[in-house]
């Protein structure tokens, strides 16, 4: 226990201190991220995350987001198990074929007004698996998507402010 | 001649034609003796790394079946041809237990058919598709969509007193790739886990068939994200063998540090996940700031946070300069304290200790049996790591071993993590100290026609293998991937027996197999 204890004291904040953080576009973001879940969504903005097909990549960079560096908490934004708690739906990857119901299901479950986030290149457009007879080729094709986070794989900085981007 | 090749030879006689032109040596038999084949591999202990079909009918050739299999550092393939009106082969499944889902696989995208195979049900094919849909074939037109239709899936069952049921997925608790299990209970004690993939099958190995040579390398580096670089060597290797391009010493060496830094940051993330899964928050965040502290320098060093399209073929697209170095060397003294200070809390810590031993045991036995890879098969008391027994170069030089343990539970899946980290951090020291000068690229040409390429390399999950093969007019005719998910998946239905329930997450997450890499 007191290893652990010693290990937290020695470690200290380590928030916001990555030179990617400390870019001052990217602060001025996150401040005004932070102020607008407060303001829009009672300082607490839910959020979803669905694979729709991603190579993974994604996936990793959004786990980032919430480790101690990025640390999303901070700005209000929580990652949810169930679609029914969500305001966001951040979906990831070219939308396979496998996952279109999947994926309309989920849809369907997010309470009303819903955000869609399309997270990296392929949730774009396909990126590089295109649109062939297994990906569909970009979230949009399947339910409406209100922000882009391009992107292969956008870097958490990215997607931090890709949330900033639903208050413009 | 090799072990596995005697073997051959001496039982087929005449009926195995080796094509020693081929890296590694391919042998073709008649069809009808390819379960034989195998049988007569089997006895001479080796492993099934890989099935996979070709649709050679634009050439007059029917359609072929390949498998691969290692002995030791000896791969061989071997090969037969089907006729293109009635392409069946004989099942391998009775020899060797993974081919079970390689020939479902096969057979629901390839429309080839494997006769006296246990399990009729599609693989990958979802049951809402056209029955005769098979995406590999050549006649297959990939680029439009296909007709929906009624389907149902025919799980395995469990009936008795209080037996139930839990389905799970496709959709997960966490921020995790979509797949779907279903567990068979009693009580908390699971008896049956049926797993169901191919929701992320995005048709990568039909889509290789539309590239170029250049290009296909960015699809390799994104057939599963966090192996990125592995693969991307991978593939570049089986191309280099096609074209016989000779790869400058100092960009194999680079792509040396690039795969070692990519299995310290995926292994340390690996060893937080599963500490958390026993609601052990703190190993997470520590682990995540450590991982978080490496994918931070890859940006500023080499521009991307996972050094995705940094391997080319030919080459590297970046090198590393005097700052770079140094940047680094101090970057592993700081690791290296820090991560030893958490393996000290985690040996120490009774209550995770409890959770991680004689949870999720896959036995020697089962382990060879099923022929698992990477980490998972050497938590299991497998000796098999392709830096050891397939060096490419620094690893043939630079002196290392792998790292095997017999438990076969989860701690054991964490502690050869733990020691394969601390043995990158020294590889990571010596390509540094020791790298060769030179240029970090050449030109790679492109292959000739009806030409095929290998390559196996130790990715963090475990061996990686690309089959490349070129068609007639010298363009991409069949890439075949081999994730080592592909066969670890099946091993995690078995580690999971008798165990509870709310053991699953923890034994899941010390296999972290790929589901990208495994649908494709």
């Amino acid at each position: 226990m007191i290893r652990i204890l010693r290990q937290i004291l020695r470690t200290g904040i380590v928030t916001g201190r990555s030179p990617q953080v400390d870019d001052p576009n990217i602060k001025v973001k996150g401040i005004g991220l932070e102020d607008s879940v407060k303001r829009y969504f009672r300082r607490s903005l839910t959020v979803r995350e669905v694979d729709a097909g991603s190579c993974n990549g994604c996936e990793l960079e959004i786990h980032a987001i919430n480790n101690p560096v990025y640390d999303c908490e901070r700005l209000g934004i929580h990652f949810t198990a169930s679609p029914r708690f969500a305001d966001i739906l951040l979906v990831t990857g070219p939308v396979s074929a496998n996952m279109e119901i999947a994926l309309k299901r989920t849809y369907d479950s997010v309470p009303s007004p819903k955000i869609v986030i399309a997270c990296g290149d392929c949730a774009c457009n396909g990126g590089i698996f295109g649109e062939t007879y297994a990906s569909l080729g970009g979230i949009d094709k399947v339910i409406p998507v209100n922000v882009y986070i391009p992107g292969c794989p956008p870097t958490p900085a990215d997607i931090l402010n890709g949330f900033y981007k639903i208050f413009l | 001649m090799k072990r596995l090749a005697k073997a051959l030879s001496a039982a087929f006689g005449a009926d195995a034609k080796a094509d020693g032109h081929r890296e590694p040596v391919t042998f073709t038999v008649p069809v009808e003796r390819f379960a034989d084949a195998a049988k007569t591999l089997k006895e001479s202990y080796a492993f099934l790394c890989a099935q996979w079909a070709t649709d050679d009918t634009n050439s007059d050739r029917g359609y072929g079946i390949y498998a691969c299999f290692r002995h030791g550092s000896e791969y061989i393939i071997v090969r037969a041809s089907m006729s293109r009106d009635n392409p069946e082969f004989p099942s391998l499944v009775k020899h060797f237990v993974p081919a079970y889902r390689f020939e479902r696989q096969i057979r629901s995208l390839m429309g080839v058919t494997p006769v006296g195979h246990p399990d009729e049900r599609p693989w990958i094919k979802f049951e809402d598709w056209p029955e005769d849909s098979w995406p590999l074939r050549k006649s297959f037109d990939a680029s439009k969509r296909m007709a929906r239709h009624e389907g149902q899936y025919a799980w395995l069952g469990a009936e008795g007193e209080g037996v139930y049921e839990i389905p799970v997925g496709p959709v997960h608790a966490g921020i995790i790739e979509p797949g779907h299990f279903r567990f068979q209970a009693v009580g908390e004690t699971i008896i049956n886990l049926e797993e169901r993939l191919g929701y992320v099958h995005k048709g990568i190995e039909k889509r290789f068939e539309s590239m170029t040579w250049e290009t296909a390398v960015k699809l390799a580096g994104r057939v599963s994200g966090d192996t990125t670089v592995a693969h991307s060597i991978a593939y570049c290797m089986a191309l280099e063998s096609m074209t016989h391009c000779h790869v400058p010493v100092r960009a194999q060496w680079q792509r040396a540090l690039f795969l070692e830094r990519e299995r310290i940051a995926n292994h340390i993330g690996d060893i937080g996940a599963i500490c958390n899964d026993a609601a052990f928050a703190f190993m997470l965040y520590q682990c995540s700031r450590l991982k978080e502290a490496m994918l931070a320098t890859n940006h500023r060093l080499f521009g991307h946070r996972f050094m995705m399209d940094k391997v080319i073929p030919g080459g590297v697209t970046v090198d590393i300069d005097v700052t770079a170095k140094k940047e680094i060397l101090s970057e592993l003294d700081f690791l290296d304290e820090d991560f030893n200070r958490l393996v000290r809390i985690y040996e120490e810590s009774s209550s995770l200790e409890d959770r991680v031993r004689g949870t999720g045991i896959l036995t020697s036995e089962l382990a060879r049996e099923l022929c698992v890879v990477g980490v998972v098969a050497r938590a299991s008391g497998i000796n098999v790591d392709c830096r050891v027994h397939n060096p490419f170069p620094p690893y043939d030089s630079i002196g290392i071993e792998a790292q095997v343990l017999i438990a076969g539970d989860v701690h054991a899946r964490v502690w050869v993590r733990v020691v394969e980290i601390r043995a990158s951090m020294s590889i990571l020291r010596s390509i540094l100290t020791k790298m060769p000068g030179g240029p970090i690229a050449v030109e790679c040409s492109a292959p000739l026609p009806d030409t095929t390429g290998f390559a196996a390399v130790e990715g963090w999950r475990g061996e990686i293998i690309y089959w490349l093969q070129s068609g007639q007019i010298g363009q991409i005719n069949r890439c075949m991937v081999r994730d080592p998910s592909s066969v670890n998946w099946l091993a995690l239905e078995q580690a999971i027996k008798g165990n509870i329930v709310p053991d699953f997450p923890i034994c899941n997450k010390s296999f972290n197999q790929s589901y990208s890499g495994h649908d494709l």
